[in-house]
């Protein structure tokens, strides 16, 4: 049987996903549909920045995101000083991280099918005399809803296997930021190899129901179109 | 009713002082760190909350305001640093272990003295970075110390002294130069002690963060690991500096 305190970390995992996903949809579903509307050097830009955590190792996302919101750099004492907010080290820290990390992973499916709805159901609308936040909501949205599902599932699946990111800029904290992959990690090298075993294999089991919870989204998409 | 209320207040003084400490310990020592942490909860009914992470790693995260009372570092320098940084407390600077250097292999009577190793050189050497590991650096110095530099063995590298435990253990290397805490945590196979001559010593240093939050804990804890903590540190597998030294 598993230790009980192997389910601290992945509650936390859980916990951090789910926070996460959430607000990565808050930020996604608009801003894939503003990308997705308009075309220009500030746009590419844009795409560019966001599609960086996929090729950058996450150790460099970590280690910058350490520098600015370590209370000695400006930004990190002015929180301090103003909220007494220090970032690093904290669950709020490991938040804003894992947006930043799996932004790509829920902007591009959402974008791409936004984009592939191409402009004739809003143009629709608009003549039916929708305004545009309605159309937007009533008609957009739902056409592109297995984009933004898709979205939804690879940024939880994402920050699920987070680590680097994590190992920089969490500090290891039962309870606060040790998340499954770093408590993997301290089994490992305290040579707890049965309680690392039990951590992986549920990992492993939930990123596969995800995957395949995904495939399944993709396929009723086809289905419809 | 009565009974409850007894029992609460009786409960209360209690909760009122116990408090958390927190430590960063470096990973090699943090079998060792859980034990110590249990016996002084034990004894204090303080709570003990570890982190662990590579020295190098701690040093970085304790200078960008990571919220730990004590570092238990595994080397002498960077808490050094801390010290001329102003992030640490310099009369807290103390040598709390010495690393204790080791061959093991995982084979049962393996003759693992240095003359049978020329005899029948291993195909495969583990040891840790020197770059990186203490270890690493003190495998270098006892390989030339020993005279097996010539030793033909393929070298492989482990990025700590962990990850090369468990190089051996994997069958990577069928030899390697690892911390005998390590064997003491798990005894396996056969095991030869380093003539501590062989190498300098493998210093870990603790110190006292400014940022702590509860110093006279920290201090609690500083004062009891040197004093009752040693037994347990020496049964770990680690030497011990002579008291005030």
């Amino acid at each position: 049987m598993p230790e009980l305190q192997l389910f601290e970390p992945i509650w936390l995992t859980l916990k951090l996903a789910f926070v996460s996903t959430l607000i990565l949809m808050i930020i996604g579903i608009p801003l894939g549909w503003w990308l997705s509307q308009r075309r220009g050097w500030l746009i590419d830009t844009l795409n560019t920045l966001i599609a960086l955590p996929l090729v950058l190792p996450p150790t460099v996302i970590g280690f910058y995101l350490l520098l600015v919101m370590s209370p000695e750099s400006p930004l990190g004492r002015w929180l301090d000083s103003t909220f007494g907010l220090i970032l690093p080290f904290s669950f709020t820290g490991l938040v804003i991280g894992s947006v930043f990390y799996s932004l790509p992973f829920v902007i591009q499916p959402i974008r791409n099918a936004f984009a592939a709805l191409g402009p004739e159901p809003m143009e629709t609308a608009a003549t039916l005399r929708a305004a545009p936040l309605d159309a937007f909501l009533t008609v957009a949205l739902p056409l592109a809803r297995p984009g933004v599902l898709t979205g939804a599932v690879l940024g939880f699946a994402h920050t699920l296997g987070e680590f680097g990111v994590v190992l920089l800029i969490g500090g290891n904290i039962p309870g606060e930021t040790r998340v499954v992959a770093i408590a993997i990690y301290d089994q490992v090298e305290t040579l707890e190899w049965a309680n690392a075993h039990w951590l992986s294999g549920t990992m492993l089991l939930l990123s596969f129901a995800l995957l395949m919870l995904m495939q399944r989204l993709q396929r009723s998409h086809q289905g419809v179109v | 009713m009565l009974r409850a209320l007894l029992l609460l207040t009786a409960f209360l003084p209690l909760q009122a002082f116990s408090a958390e400490l927190r430590l960063a310990v470096a990973s090699n020592f943090l079998i060792t760190a859980e034990k110590l942490a249990y016996a002084f909860e034990q004894k204090t009914g303080h709570e003990v909350i570890i982190s662990s992470g590579s020295t190098g790693k701690l040093y970085t995260q304790i200078r960008a305001g990571a919220p730990f009372d004590l570092f238990l570092a595994a080397d002498a320098e960077r808490p050094e640093r801390l010290v001329n940084e102003g992030y640490a407390l310099p009369e807290s600077r103390v040598t709390y272990a010495l690393g204790q250097l080791a061959i093991w292999s995982r084979k049962a009577n393996f003759n693992l003295e240095p003359e049978a190793l020329l005899q029948q050189p291993p195909k495969r050497l583990a040891l840790a970075n020197a770059a990186t590991a203490p270890y690493g650096r003190a495998a270098e110095q006892a390989i030339s110390y020993l005279g097996l530099t010539d030793l033909p063995s393929t070298q492989v590298r482990g990025e700590n002294i962990s990850q090369t435990y468990q190089l051996v253990y994997a069958g990577a290397a069928e030899v390697g130069f690892i911390a005998y805490s390590l064997y003491t945590a798990r005894p396996s196979g056969t095991i030869w002690q380093i003539p501590t001559e062989a190498y300098d010593p493998i210093e870990q240093q603790m110190v006292v963060l400014k940022r702590s939050t509860n110093l006279e804990l920290a201090y609690q804890w500083h004062e009891w690991m040197l004093s009752e903590g040693r037994t347990i540190i020496a049964a770990e597998g680690y030497a011990l500096e002579a008291p005030n030294a």
